[in-house]
């Protein structure tokens, strides 16, 4: 079968094709052209980075130019898996360093990243340019100076929602005078004071700088001369916060952001002084992306704004916005496609705000494109989730987050259950979903018998009994990221649909009702998946096997079990179920 | 569908299904294990807002766990844990209003417990303002002889009478006031 298109032909054809899938798919044509696909393949994804090693990786694709690795599960972000659980990129970037010297990219999520990982970033890889660590943990300001220091292409820099420790603001010093190749940076999570003068001098030598997100420490009084000095900005994140109101400084703000003409994105806003936001009213009609989920802007101004945003693509916000704010969001903004409403008092007992059901029902009428969904609310009827389905055919993320937990249908008290049926029997696209409020079995036949595109579905505090999982194991085809806590699930569904979940990337469930027996059980017959229970309380083993484990975290791996786990974690091996008790 | 079937009948033998304590331990066991579920539907009296599920669902185990804060819950990540209370208007950031009622009348009142420093004062500001009289209160006969008893409901539902508790106790716990009729209020104050 040699006769096919010279390999330089194919080479080219390929260079066309970017989606992993397609990948995927060429490479399983026949043996040369998963060979040359191999050799020409830029961009690799790896969903959990224990899926597989690192010596795997380099060795099917040994001419990468662009690595995307996650870590820790999801639930993480909620404080559900323990410190050290394990996601440490060191190992990645060693094995890289020696690879792949040309490595341009590396973008990491949920990953704990040393200072040590970044120098390695910075010595070994002369041509880097992204380097995206988003809700990443591990690093100091003095990793970050090194790579100011040395990385001399660098276009890229996003910290978003890391956690740093910040030794000093200094590391943008680090930076050399003859360095201008900076387009994106995002510095949100920094808390301690930058060095202000070496920020502008930064922004004014780089005239390719598209993003600037910048921490809330920046002072009110900096940002008109930052934005003087890059009127190119197409994304801009900033506090807005100053102590006195100043005429001059109004008009000043004013002035830079007239100046701004190409920003389309606008996010932080924290500590905004009210009397300041119509500076922003001539930008409006500009922006497609607003993020005001950090900014405490009451309902008045807040539709003031948003009335102007006529080419609105993606809202964040407060639910200071309200049902009257949505209503407008409604009439203003046809172009709408994405809305997060998060919650401005989410401990608190009572509602402190008038955002109910309503809001989110006249955006899904208003809004025709509007496919992806966080809400955060106290109180939803099956009624209006239908609605919202019948409106919406063409969602695709719907993430409804009923703040107080078992909530029924505020009207018939009845449980969500046929209102949620009714968003996977409408939304036929339907890939992402997280339930709330008070949910039966019924919910998990419907997600069943309907979601047959959903691949990650978040559950907390649902369902009646094992059959609720079992229709969502056995029916969801193309179910990826399964992810539950506190449900009343146990070993009988999990062992009937085993073979499903070496279909899946992960399975996290905690505070449910898996015995150890049953995770040692599935760790000996599934070897191709690693069981890992998380027990901070002390060894599964000193307890009887019948007994539920706390944390249970199932992957599918070419790897076999990790070696950094810490000492609360066990991976149930085929060897386990032999040495019980 | 065969295998959905079989497995549905397998679920219903409760003696092979896996039990996580000892036998006969079964409700109490599913209870605490399931967390707070609550599994009785909140009453039609409940009234929405209120975060109390306590007494009158039964569940006594499970009313403290509903308030306490659980781990993870509500789903978001910490940098957006601080609550974003806006200030308060002075009287508002002050005040401590609660519903008033008297038996009788058309119309209820509102009033500023924070405004008063004890009963005393809250008990002549109602006479006041209701234009009623009420006798001397004692621990053990409450307001005996008079035309009118001042009685308030308190976080558990439950309808109280006013003066039993130590001031503190009582601005933290009432939840509105009512003005009930003498006659209607035998019974309330006296003792346990």
């Amino acid at each position: 079968m040699g006769y096919s298109f010279p390999e330089e032909v194919l080479e080219h054809v390929l260079s066309f094709i970017d989606s992993d899938s397609d990948r995927n798919s060429v490479s399983l044509v026949c043996k040369s052209w998963h060979d040359i696909e191999r050799w020409c393949r830029r961009r690799l994804f790896v969903g959990n980075c224990y899926a597989v090693s690192p010596a795997i990786a380099i060795r099917r694709f040994p001419e990468l130019r662009s690595v995307s690795l996650k870590g820790k599960p999801h639930f993480a972000d909620f404080n559900l898996v323990p410190h050290e659980w394990g996601g440490y990129a060191y190992p990645w970037i060693a094995a890289f360093a020696k690879a792949y010297p040309w490595l341009e990219e590396l973008r990491l999520k949920r990953m704990v990243v040393s200072d040590e990982a970044l120098e390695l970033i910075a010595k070994k890889f002369k041509n880097f340019r992204v380097l995206v660590m988003y809700s990443c943990e591990g690093f100091s300001t003095d990793g970050l100076a090194t790579i100011a220091a040395n990385c001399r292409n660098l276009k890229e820099l996003d910290l978003s929602e890391s956690e740093v420790d910040d030794v000093s603001g200094n590391w943008l010093s680090q930076f050399p005078d003859s360095y201008t190749s900076l387009e994106s940076l995002n510095i949100t999570s920094l808390s301690s004071e930058i060095r202000f003068s070496a920020l502008e001098r930064l922004v004014g030598r780089c005239p390719n700088l598209k993003t600037l997100k910048l921490s809330h420490s920046v002072p009110l009084d900096l940002l008109p001369n930052l934005l003087q000095k890059a009127p190119q900005l197409v994304e801009l994140g900033s506090g807005l916060h100053t102590k006195e109101v100043h005429p001059d400084l109004y008009s000043k703000l004013a002035g830079a952001f007239s100046g701004c003409k190409g920003l389309k994105r606008l996010c932080g806003l924290q500590d905004v002084v009210p009397s300041y936001l119509p500076t922003l009213y001539p930008i409006c009609v500009g922006l497609t992306s607003l993020n005001l989920s950090d900014a405490p802007i009451q309902c008045p101004e807040l539709i003031k704004l948003v009335s102007q945003c006529q080419n609105l693509q993606r809202l964040w916000v407060l639910d200071y916005i309200e049902d009257t704010g949505l209503n407008a969001l409604a009439e203003s903004c046809k172009d709408l496609r994405e809305l997060r409403v998060f919650p401005s008092d989410p401990f608190g007992q009572e509602p402190n705000v008038s955002l109910t059901e309503q809001g989110l029902v006249s955006v899904s009428a208003g809004c025709p494109k509007l496919h992806s969904v966080l809400y955060f609310c106290r109180r939803m009827s099956n009624v209006a989730l239908s609605t919202i389905a019948r409106n919406r055919p063409n969602l695709t993320h719907f993430r409804l987050c009923i703040i107080e937990r078992f909530r029924p249908d505020y009207i018939t008290l009845e449980p969500l259950d046929v209102g949620f049926g009714a968003i996977v029997e409408h939304c036929k696209d339907l890939k992402r979903l997280s339930l709330s409020g008070l949910l039966t079995d019924r919910v998990f036949e419907y997600i069943g018998s309907h979601g047959k595109k959903l691949e990650m579905l978040s559950l907390a505090f649902a369902g009646d009994s094992d059959l609720g999982l079992h229709h969502v194991l056995s029916g969801c085809k193309s179910l990826r990221k399964l992810e539950i806590r506190d449900c009343p699930f146990g070993d009988k569904a999990l062992l009937a649909n085993a073979a499903k979940l070496e279909t899946m990337r992960s399975l996290w469930m905690s505070a449910c009702q898996v015995s150890y027996r049953a995770c040692k059980l599935l760790g000996q017959k599934m070897p191709r998946l690693n069981v890992e229970v998380i027990a901070e309380q002390g060894h599964p083993d000193s307890s009887p096997d019948e007994y539920p484990v706390e944390k249970l975290y199932i992957y599918r791996t070419v790897s076999g079990p990790r070696s950094d786990m810490p000492s609360f974690v066990w991976t149930m091996d085929k060897n386990s179920a032999l040495s019980s008790s | 569908m065969e295998g959905a079937v079989a497995y549905e009948s397998d679920l219903n033998l409760k003696a092979t299904e896996l039990r996580l304590g000892l036998p006969g331990s079964d409700e109490a066991e599913k209870e605490a294990l399931s967390g707070v579920r609550n599994n009785k539907r909140a009453s039609p009296d409940t009234s929405d807002e209120c975060g109390s599920k306590g007494s009158s669902n039964g569940d006594r185990e499970n009313a403290p766990a509903t308030k306490a804060q659980v781990v993870g819950w509500p789903p978001i990540r910490s940098f957006r844990k601080n609550s974003f209370q806006p200030k308060k208007t002075e009287a508002e950031a002050a005040g401590m209003f609660v519903k008033v009622s008297m038996d009788g009348a058309p119309y209820l009142r509102k009033i500023d417990l924070k405004v008063y420093k004890g009963y005393p004062e809250l008990l002549q500001a109602l006479q006041h303002m209701f234009k009623f009289t009420i006798g001397d209160y004692s621990e053990r006969e409450g307001y005996k002889g008079s035309e009118y008893v001042p009685t308030y409901e308190d976080k558990d539902g439950d309808w109280m009478l006013v003066g039993d508790v130590p001031w503190d106790m009582f601005m933290s716990s009432c939840k509105r006031l009512r003005i009930m009729k003498g006659s209607d209020a035998r019974g309330l104050g006296c003792g346990a």
